[in-house]
Order: C-alpha cells, then structure tokens, then sequence
C-alpha cells in the first residue's frame, strides 16, 4: 500500500464508486427486466394505461357538468346510442360520470395509499426501532384499529363527516368535501398490516452489523432510520402500496354504494350505483359499466403488485 | 394454555373498552338522532324536548358516557322543566348487563339485535360452508396439477375475483339466474328479502332466496380460500411421509383425500376461525344488496337513523367476536398441531 502513489489511490477509488455504481444500476435493471418479464405485469400495465387514457382523453370530449347534468324526463334509460351505459335514477349520463368518477377514484385511491403507507411506516419504523413503551403503545393503537373490520369502522366514521358536506375546489375543480374526508379516512384505516410488515423488518434489521457500525461511529437515529433502514424495507412497502391503490378504490366504491362514501353531484365508480342498491333486477346497467371499471383496474393494479412481489424479491435477484 | 387464554382476555379488557369510547366519541359528533321528528308534525316541540331530555341527551357528555356503562337509575334529572331534577333515569348500564333501548325501533337493543342475529348466522354460515368446500376442492384440484393449464386457468379467475368489488358478483349472479331466466320463462331465483312479503314461510322458501347471497359471497372468498389450499397441499404433498404411505402401495387417491389433506389443512383452521367474526360484519353490502334482514343491514339502517345504543352493541359485539377467535384460532392451532405450545 505504501509504494500506492495518491493518483493510484484515487483511480482504484474512482473503479470502485463506479463499480458500485454499476451494481446498484444493474439491481434496478434485473428488477426491470423481471417485471418486463412478468406476463401478468405486463398485461396489469397495458390495462391500466388504457384506463388512465379512457379517463383523461373521454374528459377532453364531455365536460364534468355534462356528467352531472339531470334531466329527469330521460331517467333510468337502459343503455342506447344516445346513453351508451345507460343513464341513472334522475337522468344523468352514465358514460360521462364513469369518465370523471374515474378520474376521482383513482385519485382517491393514490392519495389515501399516500397516507396510508406514511402512517404505516412511520409507526412500524418508530416502534421497531425504539422499543420499549412505545413500541408498547403503537401496538395497542394497532391492535385497536385491527380490532374493528375496516369497513364497519369507515362507515361510523364516515356518518359523521358527511352529514355537513359541502363543496371545495380542487385544483379548479369543483367537488364534494367527501372526496377529501374519505381519502383521508381510508388512508387512516389501512396502514396496520403494512406498519406489522414494517415493525417485523426493522426488529431484525437493526440487530445487524451494519446498523450497530453506524450507531457505533455516532450517527444520529433519524440518519440511520433514512440511510440505512427505509433503503433496506423499500421493497415491501413498493408492493404494500401498489396492492393498497387497488383496495382502497373498492373500499371507495363499497362505501359510496352504502351511501357513506362521496355525495353526488361529484361522480365516482362506487357512487354511480346510488339509490339502486336494492334494485339490482331493475336497472341492472347502472351497475354494470362502474363494476367493470373497478374490477379492470383493481385487477391490473394486483396483475402489477404481483410483477413487483417476484421483481423486487431480494432473494430472486443474483 | 389455561394461563394463556386468561392472559389474552384480561389484555383485550382495555382493547375493547378503547374501542367502546372511541366509537361513542364519534356517534356523539354524528349529530341528533332525533332531528327525524322535527319533520314530524305530530311531535310537538315540548315532546322533543321531553324525549331529549329522559332518555339522557341532554346531559354533559362525560355523563352520557358514565351512564352507559354505570347507568343512570341514581342520577336525577328535570323532566317536568321545573327547574328541580327529582325524577330519576331507569338504565343500568352495560357493566350491569343492560345494553339499552334503541331509539328507532323504542324496544331493547338485545332484542332488535335477537331478531336480525339470526338472518346473519344463515347466511354467513351457508356461505362459509360453500366457501370451505369449493374453495378445499379447488385447491386440491389445482394442487395436484401445478403449472398446467387448469392450474393457470384457477389462478387467474382466483385474481379476477379478488379484484371483484362483490356487487359486480351479485350483478352478474342475477342477470344470468334471474333475469335471463325469467325472460325465458323458465323458473328463476328471486333477489330480495329472505320471504315473499305476505309469501309461505317454508324452509324451501328460504333456501331458494338463500342461493344468490350465498353465491355471490361464496365466489368472492373462494378464491382466497383456493390460493391458500393450493399453496398449503403443494408443500405437503412432496413430504416423506407421503413417499412412504406411496410405497406402501396405498391408493392415490386415500394418499390425497386422507394423508396429505389432513396435514394440509392445519392453517386453514386458522384461516376460518380468523374469517369468522367477519361473517357478522362482511355482509354488510350483500345484506343491502339482496335486502336480506340481517345484522349488516340492521348496522347500515341504523347508521342512517343514528341510533347510537344499537351501533355501540353492534361494534363491540363484531370486535368481542374478533378478540375472541383469535384466541380460539390459537386454540384451535396447538389443537390440531401438538408441536406447538404457549408459554
């Protein structure tokens, strides 16, 4: 080492940042290549594109208020070259209203699997790795949310709030305050199982050598819980939040069906169905276009979390 | 074990009273229950007030909390708005075994629940029951052929319908046997209620209405169910002691159904123990669906007419129900597994 001039020293250093470079670009690579790989990934991913398409292009051709407009002379029309899905109960058109309510339910779905995935992290990462009375507590918090079925404790939940809706602008779009509370809401109630997954992982982790050096050479918790931890728990909390967007729009579209979910005017998948959930032998076609929707998307998103579960599985990747 | 079980109940004591506040929390904020009779013009404003006032809605709220669990039968309160509280409450409380009259239905919420209760069991059970089966059978099946076409074939309607919001089932359940039917003038099922209105009320009744609800819940957890077996079987059926029974020359299919089976189905135990408590609570929607008089329906009514005494009994009975079979699904695992012991 000693006869190692200073310009050799910083060229090995130089082929080794490049190499590990290299590598953590290759991880990335075998990962997308796994994927690609995936017949059902790859199925889930062309689906969705579709979806994302019909929602954003369909809105360049109706307006939203075509979708909201009532006109009760051409009520519960069955589907017709006027009505391609038909129209609902007070004679809104329900091709328009499945292009905008999936413009909502998707939303919904992404930002309370934002919400949902922050708390169960959080919580999971908090009570793994300080232990103890917290540890204590965040599970008893958990356990009292696992203790009540989700929906049961949405659609409490959900009465209060929506007694008092009114309408906010979101992003110059006029929309029922529902949308808000039940993102949040839903994000409230789901991060459970994720932030067990989370807790599990970081209880074994922190005991490895690499979390004690840095502890060791005197790096603080937070830098150890962003540095060396998130890193290492990416993969599950990747898949737990593809699979949750997909739960959380049926979880929407359930709550909305039992008429605690978002309050028309503002269309979703789940709500289109609203005042015909006792009369599914009569106007069988309002149920018919947002069930298809919800169950195309839920299933490409699961086809996309399952690519995911097998690409990013550290023990696959050589 | 005994230490066990006692350890786990005296742990979900404070679990289920956490649970209990925090539901009365929110139904206070819901809002009236009575706001329906301001519509009613038989109800005149003093009558209002009067029922406001005796069934305890107007007192502090930390006092409407201490009365559900302690009663109110020593508390005094003004009924006649004298401006002297001499009339004293009738309610013992939850811990004294009363649990309270609902306001919509004026009866005990034990009673209201005692009537709808059974609905549930019905249909909960006669689905878990068509679930267990389809789904063990499936599994199986698909097991012992894995990676072939049929396999795929089970796995993908597997993903198809557990990506199924479970109206679409409902839907399409009616279309095919009820409507199309029925256009065909052929004999076709029925969609709501569990009796014809004013109809017969025999048991052949019932089990012709029972099919779609059982149906549409059973298509929906099946597939869980499948997936669970087929994995279950799968590393069963490779064990030695299949090898040896083989060997043995014992039949393939007693190997199967008998050997292989008994062991595989260890987890599911777990599995319909854990699912168990959310047949009281998971028909929500096909409850609403179907209009089928049960405990699901009842929750939904009751939230949309705010009866607070019947939602608090209804969740605390759906998270006693899941405290309870998870221990008993713990039970039931060192039962039929006597490696596995509590310490």
């Amino acid at each position: 080492m000693s006869d190692m001039t200073l310009n050799q020293q910083k060229s090995k250093i130089a082929t080794l940042e490049a190499e590990s470079q290299l590598k953590s670009r290759s991880l990335l690579a075998i990962a997308t290549r796994r994927f690609l790989r995936h017949r059902m990934a790859v199925t889930g991913t062309i689906m969705l594109t579709l979806i994302a398409l019909y929602v954003t292009v369909g809105a360049l051709f109706y307006t939203e208020a075509q979708g909201n407009d009532t006109n009760i002379l051409f009520k519960t029309e069955p589907p017709s070259s006027e009505f391609w899905f038909g129209s609902d109960l007070v004679g809104r058109d329900i091709f328009i209203r499945t292009i905008y309510g999936g413009q909502i339910s998707i939303a919904i779905g992404v930002v309370s699997v934002f919400i949902s995935i922050s708390v169960g992290t959080l919580v999971g990462i908090v009570s793994g790795y300080f232990g103890g009375i917290v540890d204590a507590l965040l599970g008893r918090i958990t356990e009292m949310f696992l203790s009540i079925p989700p929906l049961i404790l949405l659609l409490v939940l959900s009465s209060v709030i929506i007694k008092n809706a009114t309408t906010v602008n979101i992003l110059g779009r006029e929309v029922s305050s529902t949308v808000v509370f039940i993102v949040v809401l839903i994000g409230l109630t789901s991060w459970m199982q994720l932030s067990r997954i989370v807790r599990g992982q970081v209880l074994s982790l922190k005991e490895q050598e690499y979390i004690m050096a840095a502890r060791a050479i005197g790096a603080k918790d937070i830098g150890i819980i962003f540095r060396h931890l998130l890193p290492n728990i990416i993969a599950p909390i990747i898949v737990a939040a593809t699979l949750g967007i997909g739960t959380a729009i049926i979880t929407e579209a359930y709550l909305s069906f039992l008429g605690f979910g978002v309050q028309p005017p503002t269309a979703t998948w789940g709500n289109i169905l609203t005042g015909a959930q006792d009369r599914i032998d009569s106007v069988w076609w309002m149920w018919m276009a947002p069930g298809f929707f919800i169950v195309c998307t839920v299933l490409a998103i699961n086809f996309i979390g399952d690519g995911l579960r097998d690409a990013l599985d550290p023990r696959s990747i050589q | 074990m005994t230490q066990y079980v006692v350890r786990r109940c005296l742990q979900a004591i404070p679990l289920l009273f956490l649970v209990n506040v925090f539901i009365f929390i929110l139904l206070k904020f819901a809002g009236d229950p009575f706001a329906y009779l301001a519509l009613d013009p038989t109800a005149s404003p003093e009558d209002r007030a009067y029922l406001r006032r005796s069934l305890g809605l107007d007192d502090p709220v930390y006092m409407q909390f201490i009365h559900w669990y302690f009663g109110d039968d020593w508390y005094m309160r003004d009924l006649d708005f004298d401006g002297d509280a001499e009339t004293p409450g009738d309610r013992k409380g939850i811990l004294r075994g009363d649990f309270g009259q609902s306001i919509r239905y004026a009866r005990p919420v034990v009673d209201v629940i005692g009537d709808y209760l059974p609905n549930t069991l019905i249909l909960g059970s006669s689905a878990l029951l068509v679930t267990v089966i389809a789904g063990v059978s499936i599994g199986v099946f698909a097991a012992l052929r894995p990676y072939t076409w049929i396999d795929n074939i089970v796995t993908t309607l597997s993903f198809l319908t557990f990506s199924m919001p479970i109206f679409l089932i409902a839907l399409l359940g009616v279309l095919f046997f009820s409507l199309t039917l029925k256009d065909l003038g052929l004999p076709y099922l029925p969609t709501g209620g569990m009796y014809e209105t004013r109809g017969d009320r025999s048991l052949d009744e019932l089990l012709i209405r029972l099919i779609l609800p059982t149906m549409s819940i059973a298509a929906i957890s099946t597939a869980r169910y499948a997936r669970f077996m087929r994995g279950s079987m799968l590393e069963v059926i490779n064990a030695d002691y299949i090898r040896t029974a083989r060997a043995k020359g014992i039949k393939e299919r007693r190997i199967t159904w008998l050997h292989a089976l008994k062991n595989a189905s260890i987890p599911l135990v777990t599995l319909i123990s854990l699912d168990i408590p959310f047949i009281l609570s998971g028909a929500v929607v096909t409850e609403t669906i179907f209009s089928w008089p049960g405990m699901g329906w009842l929750f939904i009514n009751s939230l949309q007419t705010l009866d607070p005494p019947i939602l608090l009994i209804f969740t605390l009975m759906v998270a006693v129900g899941v405290v309870v079979f998870q221990v008993v699904a713990d039970i039931l695992y060192a039962w039929v597994d006597p490696r596995i012991r509590f310490d």
